[in-house]
């Protein structure tokens, strides 16, 4: 049996889009962090090194590092390797100008630590339909 | 957000593609920083032309909004990554200028003035005193608030392209008069030359990361004085304006306030050298970080009359000061010594390890701060002078 959650957070980009969740209790730098190319998130020792973040909803608290880091995200859309949507506890610049220029739908101001990776995620506009089986 | 009826238009696309994205960015940016509204702006200045920095990606987002985005008010450019037009002398290979000079050529169709400087103050991009303009290119915004008293946050690149295609900012930070306040008060001995002025600000920099100073102490600066002090302020730390007692135009609203109070002595300013005194001989000397003014150059250009250049020694200005030290017969002489005029661009933002440089001497704290953490070159930081001795030794 799936439980919905309902959230409500606030528009960056808008949008709809869905995924399964990957989640991060850690704040992600895309220039230096991500790799443009396949979506694998290469940090040393990040929480999620490894992982890939294509096609997911990328839940994490907020962006760092670098301002190149907008542009490493359109290529990643471009590359078709990009997350389907992004939610922030807070979003920053680096992450906002990226998910505009990608046209990938971000929101913010939504309490991370209240999803799973593996949660099925839908967004639409401003509201977060979580489904955890 | 409050946006006008024009705004809105633009953020349903009614007014094009690139006026739609840059509004966009421009609203998420006000929605972060709790904005209430946009501003008009008078002037934009843009960094990020370096396709070192661009890259592929960078240049086809620039491409797209380029298709039918243009600038509503006057828009200047920062330093590419080599001289546009002499960039074979300087060694530069033909793949990267190819690409550069795509970066250069897609923003000259949005309508951006190819200045090439990260000075444009000295170039004719001249707002005044309290009027709103988005900047980017850390030493000039903090030369805009400083000493002009115009009002700019912080900007990227993009962000500052944003506000150039629309004509507007989002009114947060030092838009707003209460966050012009100085933070810190700083009593200082009186620096002598840009020199001295720099280290102070490398000092200070670290001392109050993005604060904003007040300095007293201070009896005399040239402006391209408190331009080596902004840089070095605005590249250690992460100083948006600073005030001079008696020399800048907000100093004086605040100069009865009191404050946490700091004290760097003459000592302290003297030590900064030490840092940074590599055992390595530089191959390449540069002055010119931020870019030299006309005054600088003529000063560089009477030491050097008569003698010799033995080592690489560039001298990074603007095109349009570079053309009036040429009336003036300015850069003949430093040519007929041996010294380079470079315009256009600076070692920060040039690929200098691919020229073959691994060891450099500047006057200039931020380039000196540059040069060893984004290039990994061995750096010393020596005064004006003695960059010039060392060069004709």
């Amino acid at each position: 049996m799936s439980v919905i959650l309902e959230l409500r957070g606030r528009v960056i980009k808008g949008g709809r889009a869905e995924g399964e969740a990957l989640v991060s209790s850690q704040p992600i730098s895309f220039y230096g962090g991500v790799d443009p190319d396949t979506g694998i998130i290469k940090e040393k020792g990040h929480e999620l090194e490894g992982k890939s973040i294509a096609g997911k909803v990328l839940v994490f608290p907020h962006g760092k590092g670098s301002t190149v880091g907008s542009y490493i995200i359109y290529r990643l859309k471009k590359k078709g390797v990009a997350p389907n949507a992004i939610i922030n506890q807070r979003c920053e610049p680096i992450v906002a100008v990226g998910a505009i220029i990608s046209d990938i739908p971000t929101v913010d101001c939504v309490d991370t630590s209240k999803f799973k990776s593996g949660d099925w995620i839908k967004i639409e506009g401003d509201k977060i339909i979580v489904e955890r089986r | 957000m409050y946006l006008s009826k024009e705004e809105e238009r633009m953020l349903v696309g009614e007014l094009g593609y690139a006026a739609q994205k840059a509004m966009e960015i421009l609203v998420a940016l006000g929605k972060i920083y709790d904005a209430e509204k946009l501003v008009p702006i008078t002037s934009a200045h843009i960094s990020g032309v370096s396709y070192a920095n661009v890259g592929e990606d960078g240049l086809e987002f620039l491409e797209e909004l380029a298709s039918d985005g243009r600038v509503l008010v006057q828009t200047t450019l920062n330093p590419a990554g080599m001289d546009l037009d002499k960039w074979s002398l300087m060694g530069i290979d033909r793949e990267f200028a190819e690409n550069q000079l795509r970066v250069i050529d897609v923003y000259r169709r949005m309508g951006v003035k190819i200045t090439c400087t990260c000075t444009p103050y000295l170039v004719g991009n001249e707002p005044r005193m309290g009027d709103h303009i988005a900047w980017s290119e850390s030493s000039a915004v903090v030369y805009a608030n400083s000493v002009i008293g115009a009002k700019t946050n912080r900007e990227s690149g993009i962000s500052a392209l944003a506000a150039a295609i629309t004509g507007r900012t989002p009114f947060y930070g030092l838009h707003l008069k209460e966050n012009r306040q100085p933070t810190v008060e700083v009593r200082v001995p009186q620096p002598n030359g840009e020199f001295e002025f720099a280290c102070l600000g490398m000092i200070v920099g670290r001392l109050v990361g993005d604060g904003i100073p007040l300095f007293r102490g201070i009896l005399h600066a040239e402006p391209d004085e408190l331009k080596a002090l902004g840089a070095a302020l605005a590249s250690v730390g992460g100083v948006p304006m600073f005030h001079v007692d008696g020399i800048t135009p907000e100093a004086g609203e605040y100069v009865d306030r009191s404050m946490e109070r700091l004290t760097v002595t003459e000592s302290d300013i003297k030590s900064v050298k030490e840092e940074y005194a590599s055992e390595v001989d530089p191959d390449l000397i540069f002055l010119g970080c931020p870019h030299l003014s006309l005054m600088e150059l003529k000063r560089i250009a009477s030491f050097l009359a008569g003698k010799n250049v033995r080592k690489k020694l560039w001298l990074c200005c603007s095109k349009s000061v570079k053309l009036e030290a040429d009336k003036l017969g300015i850069t003949q002489v430093i040519e007929a010594a041996g010294g380079t005029v470079v315009c256009d661009t600076c070692p920060i933002v040039a690929p200098v390890k691919d020229l073959g440089v691994t060891a450099v001497a500047t006057n200039s704290a931020k380039g000196a701060w540059y040069s060893r953490n984004l290039n990994n070159l061995c750096v010393r930081l020596l005064s004006t002078e003695e960059c010039l001795r060392e060069a004709t030794k």
